[in-house]
């Protein structure tokens, strides 16, 4: 900077004089300064007229600024401006935006969507959002499940089974699953001869003698096991008795027990204390038909099929 | 100040003015060649039809809606966003490569804030007259004249302005219907906020900040002098012949003549302060070369002008290079190929031009990626066999629907189930998910560890990919 002493003129002060000589300069702020902050206050007057801004005693001023949004009943409500009803206004035009497929999903036979690869594609990825925030808390993000606590939904075996129809009866109506306790019936012998059955029928080793009689003791009325899980030991869909006979275990866990008399004695806890645990809630009021025929494909998609 | 006090210190230095004259000569006419060409590519483009399958289609259109860039006959999907960082890496190369070999010839020609701030110029000079007619309008109260002339001015740079916003946002859509939504007020909000933003920010560049863009905004400017050598042309005063051993001087009298000039030890510079008028970036080349000059000649054009006129050699500013003056006798200016920079830099340039050009041409016409799931990673089925699920994602890139089948190798038969998919219809730009699931046996487990899923496009026989997925179970599993 070229600057010259004796160019400038003298700096200003404020005009006024402390104790005779004691001078305060006036060095203003910059210009755009001074212009950006001026702007910023009106922005921000224009801001107190448009949206919720000074507290009075327990409420606030509104602003004059609206949202308009249909709310979860379908009525249409008018708010003055806040978060919460953009929210629900945003949310409005993401559903407007998937209405057609769903439409379309809605229209379509369960057998003819699974054909269609772009509208088997909005499932997918329709369906994991509703799966994540409908069904993961129980069935886990996959639908894995959880040995003791909820099915899995990616093997194939189908308690109350996996066809299209079967699914969406079961998202609609829920399920609950029922095993009464043999505690009171049956003598500790008896209950580790029917664990032994139970066993062999999944190939498992144990003790031959043991599992005949515990064979028996399952198609004899003193335990009448084949009431509920048939002769054949496979089950029955249509009221969710288990197959005995695969290598899918859902209350005792077979599978994470190490040694066969761990593996006997979580089967022998369960014929002895029943079930009374698997239920699944009906979510016929909490999602509409078409969600449920959705969800219905995706978890279809995930092992369905028996 | 004798009062005492500390001198204040001002933070900005206060803008002269910089009020151009006009130049005839080379660089010149290289500059009005290059602002056509640049211009009629810029503002042409956004309406030279394309005939495409789907829609009314234009050359160069960026698909924001369907995530897709359409240059020419190549389609360009976000997955090939790396295409655009060789493209800029290639850029900067060249850049480089420019730069140390003839300085910044980037800025002085090809930069849109010298290109724009140019045809601003003209226009100023078009309405308002020629430097002296400025300067004399600048000073003169605001008339009826004044405002007429500076009116006019503001308003014409104001409609460029706006054009150049429009003719940007163009690009984004079919720009004959485009440009009617955006007049009908139709358009998207971006539109106009683009249209807006860009038009004012335009009339700011090229109307006022000018030359202080370069010299106080532009990084470029700045990292360009870090690869000027000694052997980088560059536009240079020669100081020996110009000022002589008693410096410049006007040419009165019986100074008009060559020989008298240099009997008495004065250089060719007559100090006729065009070199100075011409200059955009408002500097004096004969101080020496100075991070605000822009490389664009005119200066050269200008001076060449004068010593035509007085009868003296061309030249006396002139691209050349600090190690060429530096010597005794100078020679003839002459681009410096031979130095290892530059062969880096071609190297690089034609490395990078090669990769760019061979993944472009190599590209498939889908997309398609495979993820295995892993929410479980595999499932025991009720028989005791293992399955294990992916998900294929496929992309159609072409420009018309387009039916693939997807089939694996390396496993055994009867083990890959994809539903009712095996051969799937994708609309042009559209992606599917396809399902699909592996059934093994515990024993095969092991054998079957890898695989490879074949995806073959039956529209296009040559359009084939082939990628690799693994198979687990619970022993390979962690």
């Amino acid at each position: 900077m070229n600057q010259k002493i004796g160019q400038k003129p003298a700096p200003q002060t404020t005009g006024h004089a402390w104790d005779d000589d004691l001078q305060e300069y006036n060095n203003p702020v910059p210009t755009w300064w001074l212009v950006a902050f001026y702007i910023s206050v009106a922005a921000a007057v224009i801001y107190w007229f448009l949206y919720p801004a000074w507290p009075i005693g327990g409420s606030y001023t509104k602003g004059f600024d609206t949202i308009t949004y249909v709310n979860d009943k379908g009525v249409t409500k008018t708010t003055h401006w806040n978060t919460r009803a953009l929210l629900m206004k945003e949310t409005n035009e993401a559903v407007a935006a998937q209405k057609p497929y769903y439409t379309k999903v809605a229209s379509t036979p369960f057998e003819k969507i699974t054909k269609d690869p772009e509208l088997d594609s909005f499932v997918v990825s329709a369906g994991k959002q509703l799966f994540s925030d409908n069904c993961a808390a129980c069935h886990q993000q996959g639908g894995a499940g959880k040995v003791g606590f909820a099915p899995n939904l990616t093997d194939d075996d189908w308690l109350y089974g996996g066809k299209f129809t079967n699914i969406q009866q079961t998202i609609i109506g829920g399920r609950h699953g029922y095993m009464p306790p043999f505690a009171e019936v049956l003598d500790d012998k008896q209950v580790s001869q029917l664990a032994d059955y139970v066993l062999s029928l999944s190939k498992i080793a144990v003790d031959p003698a043991s599992a005949q009689a515990g064979n028996a003791l399952f198609h004899s009325e003193t335990a009448a096991c084949y009431y509920c899980h048939g002769d054949n030991a496979q089950g029955r869909q249509e009221i969710g008795s288990a197959n005995l006979t695969d290598r899918i275990w859902l209350w005792a866990n077979v599978p994470g027990s190490n040694t066969v008399a761990d593996k006997e004695a979580a089967v022998k806890n369960v014929i002895r204390k029943g079930l009374n645990k698997g239920v699944m809630p009906a979510w016929q009021d909490r999602l509409s038909a078409d969600q449920i025929k959705l969800l219905t494909v995706y978890v279809h998609e995930l092992g369905g099929g028996k | 100040m004798t009062t005492g006090t500390e001198q204040t210190i001002q933070f900005y230095e206060k803008r002269m003015p910089i009020v151009t004259r006009s130049v005839k000569g080379r660089f010149r006419n290289f500059k009005t060649a290059v602002l056509i060409l640049a211009y009629t590519v810029y503002f042409g483009l956004p309406w030279v039809p394309w005939h495409r399958h789907d829609a009314a289609s234009q050359a160069v259109m960026f698909d924001m809606d369907g995530r897709r860039f359409f240059i020419f006959d190549l389609v360009v999907y976000p997955q090939n966003v790396f295409w655009l960082a060789i493209l800029l890496f290639i850029a900067a190369a060249i850049l480089f490569f420019a730069t140390t070999l003839i300085g910044r010839a980037f800025c002085g020609y090809f930069c849109f804030q010298t290109l724009w701030t140019d045809l601003f110029i003209w226009v100023e000079q078009a309405i308002q007259g020629e430097r002296p007619a400025r300067l004399r309008l600048q000073k003169q109260p605001w008339n009826a004249e004044k405002v007429a002339k500076v009116g006019t001015t503001h308003l014409i740079w104001l409609l460029i302005a706006f054009w150049t916003g429009i003719t940007f946002i163009l690009y984004f859509g079919y720009a004959p219907d485009l440009l009617k939504r955006i007049f009908t007020g139709h358009a998207a909000s971006a539109a106009y906020i683009g249209v807006v933003g860009l038009a004012l920010s335009t009339y700011a560049a090229a109307a006022f900040m000018r030359e202080q863009i370069c010299a106080y905004i532009c990084p470029y400017g700045r990292f360009q002098s870090v690869m000027y050598e000694p052997e980088t042309l560059a536009v240079a005063y020669d100081v020996r012949r110009g000022e002589g051993k008693e410096g410049r001087i006007s040419p009165k009298g019986e100074l008009k003549n060559r020989e008298t000039r240099i009997e008495q030890g004065h250089g060719d510079c007559i100090d006729c302060g065009f070199c100075v008028q011409v200059c955009p970036a408002g500097i004096d080349i004969r101080d020496g070369l100075q991070y605000k000059c822009i490389s664009c000649g005119l200066c050269i054009d200008a001076c060449n002008n004068i010593m035509d006129s007085m009868g003296y050699p061309k030249g006396l500013i002139r691209y050349d290079s600090e190690a060429n003056l530096a010597l005794e006798t100078p020679k003839p200016p002459a681009i410096s190929w031979k130095r290892w920079k530059v062969a880096g830099y071609l190297v690089a340039i034609l490395v990078m031009t090669v990769g760019l050009l061979y993944s472009i041409t190599q590209r498939t016409e889908f997309e398609v990626s495979v993820q295995q799931i892993r929410q479980p990673l595999f499932v025991i089925l009720s028989s005791g066999e293992i399955r294990n699920r992916y998900q294929i994602r496929l992309t159609n890139k072409t420009d018309r629907d387009a039916v693939y089948s997807i089939s694996a190798k390396n496993l055994p038969p009867q083990a890959l189930d994809l539903g009712d998919m095996q051969t799937v219809t994708v609309r042009s730009g559209k992606s599917i998910i396809v399902q699909a699931s592996v059934k093994l046996q515990p024993e095969q487990a092991e054998e079957y560890e890898h695989f490879t899923f074949v995806i073959q496009s039956l529209t296009n026989p040559a359009d084939r990919s082939e990628e690799s997925a693994n198979f687990y179970n619970e022993h390979n599993h962690t």
